[in-house]
């Protein structure tokens, strides 16, 4: 069994390529190109109704993103290439990707610690066959109970029902420690940090660094895509890329001093300098409307 | 084949379908197939009965060829002339398990029933065909005047106590199947529980259906007396043969002043069995009365425990769970009577349906004139895992009283993408997933069992999940 730790972080990419993706006929994603290598952090970031979401749930795999052309490709630290479409969500999952969502589902009657010892038995083990032990529950306990500590949670939590009857900083929160417990290789964080106070966001921040570390300061163990408005998740997480995407496509990149300006300024420069792609954006917002009032 | 006591643990989703074997088992005595009054003499005759007890059984024969079949519920293709009503399995009850014939004695090894009372139970019936062939119960319950015994001994040892409330519940003329039952019935418990004697442990019994064409009709009957308590649980099941069989049970239950009974089902039929049961308590003064029932497999269930709050202060609660896979028809449900102030009854029902299963809802609260104050609430919901399977309400409520509060939400929902996608995401198969959600859904029931029977009903609805269970 190997754990992410195991492997050597360098090489290993998230390649994203001409990505196109339509949700029930109509294009959202118009040709994507984005590299995330292990380790790094990127920022996206976008007006509403860019197409963020839609990447992220691409990227994971979700039945109603149709994807009608491009690719999406895990490149191993040996070279080789995994054709990640190809695979189920949770194959996708098992190997190594992650996705917090944004608005996560509750299961009521579904324990987080009977969720999560499931979840963590078959990232931790891809070739687990149903049926097969899970982790023993003393270790999974103890790991656990450690992570929850470590983002200030309430032990009582693992106790709920998955989502159920949370609060929004609950629902984040939960989505922080399913990241801390699944260590994945990428991680998409679709705005983590709405719904969250000042202070919680602080948290969510240095909760995600510090996982994103692997524990170890200045460590770089996960590649992580921040889908964000603000700028004060990234405080503790310095995007080596800042992307923002407009009308179905990333437009412009940059460092993190363009995600500062964009949070300061707003998208009017972005919009002014690439009329294609507000166009595009325009285009989208039209449709939507119409479907809304047909 | 591995014994059922090696069954891997409750973490697997693989397993195979452990109830359905059968045990070559000849009986020592079969009657011929069909329903007569010379069978049904020839029953009687067998028990070596009083004269009232085979000439109500003759008298309940006589109003079930009159009675017409049910009309409503689900599709009843029975052929009753092509039915085995009567099959002895050996010449005597066990007291211990060696003395019970090898081969019945492994189906229950099979099924953990020893293991079981090993462990956590305070007295045990086994019946196999129409007789119970083993029976336990704890000795100083016996001292305290506990009587926990099959029916049919009961008639023979405890006639005056079992006379005094036998078919008074439930009456031959109540429906075609309780008179049925009256007709032909053989084993079941009988169960007393003394003024004040609370029994801590469950006590249980273990119908198992083996022959086929098979006709089962155990006839309980449960009294708990002022301020006792009591927890019965059963548990049936049956290997799978191409012609169907014919389970037909009368449960009757009276809680005296202050009682609490607590009647727990786990059935597993095989998917061509008939499952028609009439079930229904008698609740007095301040008394508890809750049936809690987990209906799997079987073709067509139709079965719905009532409980009558006769007097001031009684309560009845019903929680049922019924699974419905290909070719099943669960229509279950409940009825509460509130025939005195101040009573109260809560009945949650949860169905699940799946591969073009049906499962139904059939459920009455009815409040007579002058049950003031009293309080009702119904809950039922349903969850259909795909476009195949169907799922109906029929909930009946008759108020004949102003001063009451009663209360009935119900739901219906599809096992949504969304939350199969989230589990996905975190690297659950599609059918992890949706046995999780399953298990989410009735986990509001099953929270309410014992642990042992937690265990199992998921393990039951795992296989369900699977489709294993043929």
């Amino acid at each position: 069994m190997t754990t992410p730790a195991d492997d050597t972080i360098a090489g290993q990419h998230l390649v994203i390529k001409g990505l196109h993706v339509a949700v029930e006929g109509q294009e959202i994603l118009k040709g994507v190109d984005l590299t995330i290598g292990r380790g790094e952090v990127h920022a996206l970031m976008g007006p509403n109704g860019s197409g963020k979401s839609t990447l992220g749930y691409a990227i994971m795999g979700h039945p109603s993103y149709e994807v009608t052309a491009g690719s999406i490709e895990l490149v191993q630290a040996d070279g080789s290439r995994l054709d990640v479409l190809a695979m189920e969500p949770d194959e996708r999952a098992r190997a190594g990707i992650f996705l917090a969502f944004q608005r996560p589902m509750s299961i009521p009657g579904v324990r987080v610690a009977d969720f999560l010892r499931h979840a963590v038995t078959n990232v931790r083990n891809p070739d687990r066959k149903e049926g097969q032990e899970l982790m023993p529950m003393r270790e999974f306990r103890d790991e656990l109970k450690k992570k929850m500590a470590e983002l200030s949670m309430d032990p009582e939590f693992a106790r709920r029902y998955v989502n159920d009857g949370f609060s929004g900083g609950e629902m984040k929160r939960a989505e922080i420690l399913q990241l801390a417990m699944l260590r994945p290789k990428f991680a998409i964080l679709d705005e983590t940090d709405s719904g969250l106070d000042a202070d919680a966001v602080r948290l969510a921040s240095q909760s995600i660094a510090q996982i994103g570390s692997g524990g170890s300061p200045g460590g770089a163990e996960m590649g992580i895509l921040i889908i964000t408005h603000h700028e004060q998740l990234l405080e503790h997480n310095i995007p080596l890329r800042t992307h923002v995407m407009l009308g179905g496509r990333i437009v412009e990149s940059g460092g993190p001093e363009l995600a500062a300006e964009l949070h300061k300024k707003g998208y009017e420069r972005i919009r002014a300098a690439y009329p294609e792609a507000a166009a595009a954006e325009k285009a989208m917002e039209e449709s939507r409307a119409e479907v809304t009032s047909a | 084949m591995s014994t059922a006591l090696d069954t891997p643990s409750s973490d697997t989703l693989g397993e195979i379908n452990k109830y359905d074997f059968r045990t070559d088992s000849p009986a020592v005595f079969k009657a011929r197939k069909g329903i007569d009054a010379e069978i049904v003499t020839q029953i009687s005759e067998m028990k070596k009965e009083p004269a009232w007890m085979r000439d109500f059984r003759l008298k309940s024969l006589e109003i079930f060829e009159s009675k017409p079949m049910p009309s409503w519920g689900g599709r009843l293709g029975i052929d009753f002339q092509d039915i085995f009503y009567y099959l002895k399995p050996t010449e005597q009850q066990g007291k211990t398990w060696e003395e019970v014939p090898d081969a019945i004695k492994q189906t229950f090894d099979r099924l953990g029933i020893p293991e079981a009372e090993r462990k956590f139970l305070a007295g045990v019936k086994a019946q196999f065909e129409s007789e119970v062939v083993y029976g336990s119960l704890q000795e100083d319950l016996a001292k305290k005047g506990v009587i926990f015994t099959d029916t049919d001994t009961a008639v023979r040892e405890h006639s005056d106590l079992l006379r005094e409330y036998f078919g008074t519940v439930i009456p031959p003329t109540d429906n075609k199947f309780a008179a049925l039952n009256s007709a032909v019935w053989s084993g079941g418990s009988f169960i007393y529980v003394p003024k004040g004697v609370k029994i801590e442990f469950p006590l249980q019994a273990y119908f198992r259906i083996n022959a086929e064409s098979m006709g089962q009709f155990e006839r309980t009957l449960i009294i708990v007396d002022e301020g006792a308590h009591v927890h019965y649980v059963e548990g049936c099941t049956a290997p799978m043969y191409s012609t169907e069989s014919l389970h037909s049970a009368v449960v009757e239950v009276i809680v005296k002043k202050h009682g609490r009974c607590r009647y727990t089902t786990i059935q597993n039929w095989a998917n061509n069995i008939y499952n028609l049961v009439t079930k229904r308590a008698m609740a007095y003064e301040g008394a508890l009365m809750e049936w809690i029932d987990g209906n799997l497999g079987s073709q067509l269930t139709m079965k719905y425990p009532a409980v009558y709050l006769m007097e001031p202060g009684a309560r009845g609660e019903i929680l049922s769970i019924a699974f419905a896979s290909a070719g099943q028809h669960q229509d279950a449900g409940a009825k509460i009577v509130h025939a005195a102030p101040r009573t109260s009854g809560r009945i949650v029902s949860k169905s699940i349906s799946k591969n073009g299963g049906r499962a139904s809802y059939r459920g009455l609260v009815k409040v007579e004139p002058g049950a003031k104050k009293s309080k009702s609430s119904v809950v039922c919901d349903a969850l259909i895992l795909d476009d195949k399977s169907r799922s109906d309400t029929y909930p009946y409520i008759e108020i004949e009283e102003q001063d009451v509060t009663i209360g009935h939400e119900a739901s219906v929902s599809k096992i949504g993408e969304e939350q199969l996608f989230y589990l996905m995401s975190r690297g659950l198969s599609e059918a992890e997933a949706s046995t999780m959600i399953v298990g989410g859904f009735i986990e509001p029931l099953v929270k309410e069992l014992p642990m042992e029977y937690a265990v199992e009903m998921n393990k039951l609805i795992q296989l369900q999940m699977e489709g294993s269970v043929g």
